[in-house]
């Protein structure tokens, strides 16, 4: 089976001009999605993950330096205007900010008609109201609230459901989502959260939910991939890589999230800010220089991803007697 | 409980609407001990960070203080005049402003930013003192000296913020607010702020306001929270207690949308919107989104009351 979208050993390389090296944004990483069986994989890192890159690799927004993306199998290089059309259909985004993507000159209604009337998908203007109003009521929101009004009337929470009620009126078979909750308040997050739980159970689209909060992506996706300075460090079932981390970044990451309990060890378990006695090379583990395990041959070059677990792939040579897979390929670890 | 180093009695907030005149902090009160770290955590909108602007009297018009009085340290803070309360500010109570990023001069490097505030309190010391006295800060905030001749640009947010903490403690303040101090950053550099935070507040021996929406930042950080909800405290209590037993409702919804680390599936979100300050309903301000509401929320505005280790405004409680 062909997958929708795949990424095949893509890599991003942001050029520092006139010869300088530049930064490497993601280092080959592949994925394939697969919309047979609709699904919500995470991807998580902090800032400098690459996430944000893959995200717009994905979206046709930016260009890999190596791999390709494919849409039913055609590098998206080549696609042809009607399937580049087809394309800008099935994938659908929601951003971060729900205050930057609004014309204020424009009432709301306009993001909603736009592409209705963009992809003829509504065949009268009566139509093209009923579909608006519905998708608007699948997000939870109440249209008579929040058409005919100008986007600073809505609250950010409401103007982020609209932009996810708007991904869902094209009715997508992928939306990527980077970080939809971050800029809005932790009592909304769970309504956007279950909005896009729905898009999923209920009208079968996927999710690719970017995001640097480990919390969230734990409770919203079903997989997850965890990045770290453009390199996958962990991937598999979200269940078991959050609950039992494996890779010793996945572990700080975890470690560092506050939670509400009354233990209160959190600041005590602060990173030691030199853990190992290794000078960092540009070569190996990204990670070696906050590692408490390293050892020289993290230096020598990049780890292998060994799949310890049917359903968890992590890349660190503590787990070198297990199944290597190709670098930066999960595969099946995600769709089990 | 000893002499509290500030004193909050009945501060009010008002702006100036055109659709009429909005209460942004009604009637808050509460005091802090030496030392102390006193979360004030809400969602946006609940006034909280116009809150720390009153107490540092810095609202500005179209917003005034209505009304109310701070005491820093048994002084009342009404009684200084302009030049008082600007040598109070970083010597007495000092900002850690929301967006580290923002806040710095971009034009200056981080040792000036410091030693401006040195020179801007009167004190006017020698190069070599002012040099002396910026790397020790640094080295107190975990920074390299070498970051007092770099630019905000050339540092990253944590770095940033960290620089926030070190010209906040400048002057050796016996109050810290720290304003949503790392809402900007990752959980792991998050973790190394809040440590720095800590430390150099344990080793000022300053009380600290923790403002913030995170409760499990709260519940690892601070000794005691209050809880804002439509301008007004409705929980005061030791942290332990109040995780372990919120009694306002709104505490419980709020520890509820925390999402979990430990058991999938348990996020729930507060139904329906915070209120508009300039249209609040009648009652309790909460009732038309409390699960728990009965007649009388929606006539009498529950007032605050002692309850065993805090303080809570709600009927129910």
């Amino acid at each position: 089976m062909i997958p929708l979208i795949e990424a095949a050993n893509v890599s991003k390389r942001f050029t520092g001009g006139l010869g300088r090296e530049g930064t490497l944004a993601l280092a080959g990483l592949s994925l394939a999605i697969h919309v047979e069986k609709p699904s919500i994989i995470a991807v998580v890192g902090e800032s400098g993950s690459g996430k944000t890159t893959f995200a717009r690799l994905l979206l046709g927004l930016a260009e890999p330096s190596g791999g390709e993306i494919r849409y039913h199998g055609v590098d998206l290089k080549r696609l042809d205007r009607e399937a580049w059309r087809a394309f800008r259909h099935d994938v659908q985004a929601v951003f971060q900010d729900p205050y930057g993507v609004y014309n204020p000159f424009y009432r709301v209604d306009h993001v909603l008609a736009t592409p209705l009337r963009r992809f003829r998908l509504a065949a009268s203007r009566a139509q093209a109201r009923e579909l608006i109003r519905e998708a608007l009521r699948t997000v939870g929101l109440q249209p008579e609230e929040i058409l005919g009004r100008f986007p600073h009337q809505l609250s950010g929470g409401q103007r982020q459901r609209v932009m996810v009620a708007r991904a869902l009126l094209l009715q997508p078979k992928l939306i990527v989502a980077d970080e939809p909750v971050s800029m809005v308040d932790a009592s909304l997050r769970a309504t956007i959260l279950g909005s896009l739980r729905q898009l999923t159970d209920e009208h079968g689209i996927s999710i690719l939910y970017i995001t640097h909060d480990l919390a969230t992506a734990y409770q919203l996706s079903d997989s997850i991939l965890v990045l770290y300075r453009a390199q996958l460090v962990e991937a598999g079932a979200v269940e078991r890589v959050v609950t039992a981390p494996h890779h010793p970044y996945t572990q700080l990451l975890v470690s560092a999230v506050p939670r509400a309990d009354t233990t209160r060890d959190w600041l005590a378990r602060d990173e030691p800010s030199r853990p190992n006695a290794l000078a960092p090379t540009a070569a190996g583990c990204r990670f070696a220089e906050r590692c408490p395990l390293a050892m020289p041959v993290c230096l020598a070059a990049p780890p292998s991803l060994y799949r310890i677990e049917p359903r968890r792939a992590v890349a660190c040579v503590q787990y070198q007697d297990h199944p290597a897979l190709p670098p930066g390929d999960p595969g099946e670890v995600l769709s089990g | 409980m000893s002499e509290p180093i500030l004193r909050v009695e009945g501060l009010r907030v008002t702006f100036d609407h055109p659709q009429g005149l909005v209460q942004a902090v009604d009637d808050v009160s509460f005091a802090l001990a030496p030392g102390e770290r006193f979360g004030l955590a809400g969602e946006s909108g609940s006034g909280k960070s116009t809150l720390a602007l009153a107490i540092l009297r810095m609202i500005k018009p179209p917003g005034r203080i209505a009304g109310g009085e701070v005491w820093l340290a048994g002084r009342r803070m009404a009684d200084l005049d302009g030049e008082g309360i600007r040598t109070l500010r970083l010597a007495g109570i000092a900002l850690v402003p929301q967006g580290s990023m923002n806040s710095l001069n971009p034009v200056l490097r981080i040792g000036r930013q410091i030693t401006d505030a040195f020179a801007d309190h009167g004190q006017h010391l020698g190069r070599s003192e002012q040099e002396r006295r910026v790397r020790a800060l640094l080295a107190e905030v975990g920074l390299p000296e070498n970051v007092a001749r770099m630019y905000p640009h050339e540092l990253s947010g944590g770095m940033k913020q960290r620089a926030c903490i070190a010209v906040a403690i400048s002057l050796r303040p016996s109050v810290i607010i720290a304003d949503e101090p790392t809402s900007a950053l990752d959980v792991v550099v998050q973790r190394q702020v809040m440590a720095t935070l800590a430390r150099v507040q344990q080793d000022l021996a300053a009380a600290v306001i923790l403002i913030g929406h995170d409760i499990g930042l709260m519940a690892q950080f601070v000794d005691r929270l209050a809880v804002m909800y439509a301008g007004r405290l409705v929980e005061v209590a030791p942290i332990a207690e109040i995780i372990a037993q919120p009694r306002h409702p709104y505490t419980r919804a709020l520890i509820a949308a925390l999402p979990s680390l430990e058991r999938r599936g348990t996020l729930a979100g507060i139904p329906g919107l915070a209120p508009l300050l300039r249209d609040l309903p009648p009652g309790c301000a909460f009732h038309p989104r409390c699960p728990q509401a009965m007649d009388r929320c929606h006539i009498e505005k529950p007032m605050v009351r002692d309850v065993a280790g805090g303080q809570v405004a709600c009927h129910l409680a």
